[in-house]
C-alpha cells in the first residue's frame, strides 16, 4: 500500500536530519579536506583605523612549510570589483569599496591585509606570524552621534561624511497628529551591538580544475546560490557555470552566515593561482572580528495619543551603524524594521526615519530578526512609557490600540497590509500561561513587605513581517534580487521521491518539515523522501535562506511543484484507467474512479508507467517530475503576545528570569516539535540580547568582547525553561496557510525582559534602564532613581 | 613525536608535532571529525570526548597527553547498532537544531549522568552543562533530553 494512512502535516515527527549529527557523521565545512590541499591563513589588521605603510611578506616565505603569501596589493590585480552590497537603500547611498584584503589603509579591526598558504595548519598559522606590516594610525571614529556632527573624523575621507544614507518613510498626515494631539512621548532607545555567534566559525574548502577552468566552493553559508552569483559576477569575474557552491552541513547561522566573503573570494583565487585545493577555518578569535556584527542602533520614538492613550501617530528616527563597510545586506537591515514601529496596533499617521553611519569599526549585517528586533523593543518600550504617562495598565493599553481582528488582510499605519491577526487571543493565553493574576499578587506582597528581591512582569505584544519577499517589494525598496523560491520535485520510478530545494537550512529541519507536506501531497511516507538543498549543482535554483523564509516561500514551492506532479499523474492515471480525469478522484496519492473505488493508481504506480513511458496519453511526456518558482504575493506576519516575569535583587541588580510564556500565532503548523524549538531557541536568544550580550569596544576600537569568555553567549544554567503555547490564524498569503518562526522569539523577547526589568523597580521610580540589563547597570538605576550616588 | 591512544577501544598510533591539541589529532590526524571545536578558549565545549571515562575538552588538552590512555568520541558511542540512551534521547527531544554543538553536549552528558549515579533533575542538568554552548535550542529540549537520559540510564521510569 503505497498510500500512507494519515496526514503527518501538523504532528511532531522526528527529525531526518538527526541520524547523522548525533553520531558524529555529519560533514560540516571545516570537515573536509581534499588531495594536496593547503591551509589559509589571514593577517588581520590591529589596528581600527590606520594607513598600511607596508606589508612584507617575506619572512612568512622563510617558514617551513609556507607556500605562498600575499598582501592586498599583490592581488589587488585579480578582483573584478569590490564585495558588493545587494542593497542600496537610496539613490545618493554612499558605498565605499571593500576588497578582499585592504591596500591602502584599513577601517576597522580584523581587516584583513595578507594572505599566507601553507601545508599544514600550524604553518599558515606560522607564516601569518612573521608577516610583517606596519601602519601609521589615524583617528579612529567609533561614536555614532559624533560621526556624524560637523568637523568630525571621517572613516572614509573621500566621501566628506560619515553618513551613507538617510531613508525615509511617511504615511498620512503625521505632523499634523502630532500638533494636535494632546499627549505625546517621546522616547530614546539604544539596542547594543551584537555579536551573533553561530557555533560553528565560518569555514570554506575552494577547489579549482584547470582543464575545465572550474571552482568549487564548498563553504559554510546560509546562501550558496547568492554567493555563487555575486562572487562570480562582481568578485572573480568567472562566468557563473563556471562555480559552483556548496553549502554542506551548516553549524548555525542566525544571519551571519548572510555573506559574501573576502575569505571565499581569496581561497577560490588562491585555488586557481596555486593550482591546489584551499582551505581555510575562522577560528574564534578573528571570527568575533571578520564575521559581521549586529543591531546597534540608537532609536527616538515618539507616539501622538489621545488622552486616554489611543495612539494616533508614530514618529522614529534612527541611527543605524554601518560598521567601516556596506556589507551585503546591510543598509537594508534598518528597513526590515521600518514598517513595524507601529507593532500590531493602529493609528492614522507614520513617520520613520533613518540614517546609516560608517564607524571604525566590524561592519554590521543581518541577524536573527534583522531590523524587527529593534522595530518592536522600540514601540513595546514606548507603549509601556505612554501607558505611563496616561496612567492605564499596560494590558489595557495594548488591547485598546490593537489592529481590528481579522482573518483575512487589513492595512497598518506603517503601510503594511497584514494577512490576518487575533491579537487579544494571543494575550489571553499568555496572561494564563504565565500564572499573571498570581505574579501580580506576589509582587504586591513583596512590595508592602519591602523585600529586597522584587517581581516585576513584562509585556511584548509584537508582529512582525517576514516570508522574504515580493519580489516587487523587494524592487521598490531597491533590493538588487528577488524573493522567489524553486523546488523540483522527482518521483522516482520505484516510487520514492526527490525533492531539489532552494532554500538552505543550517538547523531548522527543513528534510523534515518539506518531506511532511510531501508526504500528504503525494502520499509517500516520509522515510521515502529525500530533500536535496545548498548545492547549485544539484538545486541550481534558489534563493537561499534568512529572514524565516524557507517555509512560506521555499515549502510553498515545494507544495506547488507537487500539485503539478498530482497534475500530470492524473492524466496518465486516467488514460491507464480509461476514464476522464474529471471522473478521478484523488486522496493523498491515490487516484481511484468515482463510484467505483477499487479501479485506482497510486503515485508510485504512476511514477513508474511514467518512467517505462510504454503506454502514456497523448502529449505527455516521461517521467514523473515537475518544478515550481514562487514568488509571494505578500510577506506573512507572525504575531504573538510574550509575557516575562522577572526577579530583580535591588542590593545587587541581579536578574533572574522567574517565568517567561510564548504565544506564538505563527499560522498552520507543520511540526510543532520543530516550531517550539525554533521559539526556545529565539527567546533565549533575545533574553540574551537583554540581559548579556553586548559588543564593547575601547576607545581604540578595540574590540574588548573578543571571545567567547567575555562576550556572554549564555549558558543552560544562565538561562530559563519557558512556557510555550500557539493560537493558529492561517496566513491569507500562501495556500498552506503558514507564516515563519524562525525569528519570533528573537523578535519578540528583549522588551518583555526590560519591561519586566522597569516593572520590577517601577515603584522605586525607575523608568529607564539601559540593555543588557546587567547587575552594574540594574544597580545604577536604583541608586540614581534613589537620589544616591551612582 | 610518537604518540599511542586507544580511540573508541581501537589503538592508533602517529607521530605529531608536539604542540598537537588532541581535539586535532582526532579530527586531522585520524579522521575523526565528529568532535568540533567552536572556540578556542575552552568556552564552547564543542569539542568534548572522554579521556579515561573523564569527559575533556580536547582543545585544552595536547595529543601527547593522551598517549598511552583511552579516548572515546561521539563515533564511539553507539556500540553494534544500537544508539546511546542520549543519542536516542536527543532525537526524541528535539535536542539539536544545526547539531554543531551536539557530539560534545552528549560527551559532556554522558559523563554527567555516569558521574552523578542517579536520574537528573533539570536544574542538575543546567549546572552540570554550563561549559558546553548551543546557540540554537535556548537549552530547553537539550535540558529535557539529557533527564529522559538519565532517567533511562540509571533505571528510573522514563517519563519527561
Amino acid at each position: 500500500m503505497a498510500q500512507t494512512a494519515e496526514r503527518v502535516v501538523g504532528t511532531e515527527v522526528r527529525r531526518k536530519e538527526d541520524p547523522e549529527l548525533i553520531t558524529g557523521q555529519a560533514r560540516y565545512s571545516d570537515d573536509l579536506a581534499a588531495p594536496g590541499m593547503l591551509w589559509m591563513k589571514l593577517v588581520l589588521s590591529p589596528f581600527a583605523h590606520a594607513r598600511i605603510t607596508s606589508v612584507d611578506v617575506s619572512p612568512a616565505l622563510q617558514v617551513p612549510g609556507v607556500v605562498a603569501a600575499f598582501g592586498g596589493r599583490d592581488l589587488a590585480g585579480e578582483w573584478a570589483g569590490p564585495l558588493p552590497t545587494a542593497w542600496p537603500v537610496t539613490d545618493d547611498l554612499k558605498n565605499p569599496p571593500m576588497y578582499p584584503l585592504a591596500t591602502d589603509e584599513v577601517r576597522f579591526q580584523g581587516e584583513g591585509v595578507a594572505v599566507v598558504l601553507a601545508e599544514s595548519r600550524a604553518a599558515a598559522e606560522d607564516g601569518a606570524e612573521a608577516v610583517v606590516a606596519e601602519y601609521d594610525p589615524l583617528p579612529v571614529v567609533l561614536d555614532m552621534e559624533e560621526a556624524l556632527k560637523d568637523g568630525a573624523d571621517l572613516v572614509h575621507a573621500d566621501l566628506g561624511t560619515n553618513a551613507s544614507y538617510t531613508w525615509t518613510l511617511t504615511n498620512g498626515d503625521v505632523d499634523a497628529v502630532f500638533a494636535t494631539a494632546p499627549v505625546v512621548v517621546k522616547e530614546r532607545y539604544v539596542v547594543q551591538r551584537q555579536i551573533p555567534a553561530a557555533m560553528e566559525p565560518r569555514a570554506l574548502l575552494a577547489e579549482y580544475a584547470p582543464a575545465m577552468g572550474e571552482y568549487t566552493l564548498t563553504t559554510s553559508t546560509q546562501i550558496p546560490h547568492i554567493v555563487r552569483v555575486v562572487l562570480a559576477a562582481f568578485v572573480l569575474g568567472i562566468p557563473e557555470s563556471k562555480l559552483r557552491v556548496r553549502a554542506p552541513n551548516v553549524g548555525g547561522g542566525f544571519g551571519s552566515k548572510i555573506r559574501v566573503s573576502p575569505e571565499e573570494s581569496l581561497a577560490l583565487v588562491l585555488a586557481r593561482r596555486t593550482g591546489r585545493p584551499v582551505k581555510w577555518t575562522g577560528d574564534r578569535s578573528s571570527d568575533v572580528l571578520t564575521t559581521h556584527h549586529a543591531r546597534d542602533q540608537i532609536q527616538e520614538i515618539e507616539l501622538a495619543a489621545d488622552e486616554d492613550g489611543r495612539i494616533r501617530g508614530y514618529r522614529t528616527r534612527l541611527i543605524a551603524n554601518m560598521g567601516a563597510y556596506l556589507l551585503l545586506v546591510g543598509p537594508g537591515v534598518p528597513l526590515l524594521g521600518a514598517f513595524l514601529f507601529c507593532g500590531p496596533y493602529g493609528g492614522e499617521a507614520y513617520h520613520f526615519e533613518c540614517t546609516g553611519v560608517f564607524t571604525n569599526t566590524t561592519p554590521t549585517d543581518a541577524y536573527r530578526g534583522a531590523g524587527r528586533p529593534e522595530a518592536t523593543y522600540a514601540i513595546e518600550r514606548a507603549i509601556d512609557a505612554l501607558a505611563r504617562r496616561v496612567g492605564r495598565d499596560p494590558v489595557e493599553i495594548r488591547r485598546m490600540n490593537f489592529l481590528p481582528e481579522s482573518d483575512g488582510p487589513i492595512p497598518s499605519p506603517g503601510g503594511l497590509t497584514v494577512d490576518s491577526g487575533h491579537y487579544n487571543g494571543t494575550l489571553d493565553k499568555a496572561l494564563e500561561l504565565v500564572g499573571y493574576e498570581e505574579l501580580r499578587a506576589e509582587q504586591r506582597a513583596r512590595r508592602e513587605r519591602g523585600d529586597a528581591k522584587q517581581i516585576g512582569i513584562g509585556f511584548s505584544t509584537y508582529i512582525e513581517m517576514c516570508g522574504l519577499a515580493p519580489s516587487r517589494v523587494l524592487g521598490s525598496l531597491k533590493y538588487a534580487a528577488g524573493g522567489w523560491d524553486a523546488a523540483r520535485i522527482r518521483v522516482l520510478p520505484t516510487g520514492k521521491v526527490t525533492a531539489f530545494v532552494g532554500v538552505s537550512p543550517h538547523g531548522q529541519g527543513h528534510a523534515t518539515t518539506f518531506s511532511q507536506i510531501l508526504s500528504d501531497d503525494l502520499g509517500i511516507p516520509v522515510d521515502d523522501i529525500e530533500v536535496v538543498h545548498g548545492d547549485t549543482a544539484l538545486a541550481p535554483l534558489g534563493m537561499d535562506t534568512y529572514g524565516s523564509r524557507s517555509l512560506s516561500v521555499g515549502g510553498v514551492a515545494v507544495h506547488r511543484a507537487a500539485d503539478r506532479i498530482v497534475e500530470k499523474a492524473r492524466k496518465i492515471a486516467a488514460h491507464e484507467l480509461e476514464v476522464s480525469e474529471d471522473d478521478l478522484e484523488y486522496v493523498r496519492g491515490r487516484f481511484s474512479v468515482k463510484g467505483a473505488p477499487d479501479r485506482a493508481r497510486t503515485i508510485p504506480e504512476v511514477a513508474f508507467s511514467a518512467w517505462t513511458a510504454h503506454n502514456l496519453p497523448e502529449g505527455v511526456e516521461p517521467e514523473l517530475d515537475a518544478s515550481a518558482v514562487y514568488d509571494p504575493e505578500n510577506f506573512v506576519y507572525p504575531y504573538g503576545a510574550h509575557i516575562c516575569a522577572v526577579e530583580v535583587d535591588t542590593e545587587t541588580g541581579q536578574v533572574d528570569v522567574l517565568r517567561y510564556a510564548a504565544v506564538d500565532d505563527v499560522g498552520t503548523i507543520i511540526n510543532p516539535q520543530i516550531v517550539d524549538g525554533q521559539v526556545a531557541g529565539g527567546v533565549i536568544q533575545g533574553i540574551a540580547e537583554a540581559l548579556f550580550e553586548e559588543a564593547v569596544y575601547d576607545e581604540n576600537g578595540d574590540l574588548l568582547t573578543s571571545s567567547l569568555t567575555n562576550y556572554e553567549v549564555p549558558a543552560a544554567s544562565d538561562v530559563p525553561s519557558i512556557r510555550i503555547d500557539k493560537t493558529v490564524t492561517p496566513s491569507t498569503t500562501n495556500e498552506l496557510g503558514v507564516k515563519g518562526v524562525g525569528e519570533t522569539g528573537t523578535i519578540a523577547s528583549p522588551p518583555a525582559v526590560i519591561n519586566a526589568v522597569v516593572d520590577a523597580l517601577s515603584h522605586l521610580g525607575v523608568t529607564e534602564m539601559a540593555r543588557p540589563a546587567t547587575p552594574e547597570r540594574v544597580w545604577r538605576a536604583i541608586q540614581q532613581a534613589k537620589g544616591g550616588a551612582a | 613525536m610518537h604518540v599511542s591512544v586507544t580511540v573508541n577501544g581501537t589503538r592508533r598510533e602517529a607521530d605529531v608535532e608536539p604542540r598537537t591539541l588532541l581535539v586535532y589529532f582526532l579530527r586531522e590526524t585520524l579522521g575523526l571529525t565528529g568532535t568540533n571545536v567552536g572556540c578556542d578558549t575552552s568556552t564552547c565545549g564543542a569539542c568534548t570526548v572522554h579521556v579515561d571515562g573523564q569527559s575533556v575538552k580536547s582543545c585544552t588538552m595536547l595529543a601527547a597527553q593522551a598517549d598511552g590512555r583511552e579516548v572515546t568520541t561521539i563515533e564511539g558511542m553507539a556500540s553494534d547498532g544500537e544508539l546511546h540512551p542520549l543519542q536516542r534521547a536527543f532525537h526524541e527531544h528535539h535536542g539539536l537544531q544545526c547539531g554543531y554543538c551536539t557530539p560534545g553536549m552528549i560527551m559532556a552528558s554522558d559523563s554527567l549522568i555516569r558521574e552523578a549515579g542517579h536520574p537528573l533533575a533539570e536544574e542538575e542538568v543546567r549546572i552540570g552543562l554550563e561549559g558546553n554552548l548551543c546557540r540554537c535550542t535556548g537549552y530547553q529540549n537539550i535540558v529535557k533530553a539529557v533527564v529522559a537520559a538519565s532517567q533511562e540510564m540509571h533505571g528510573a521510569p522514563a517519563s519527561a
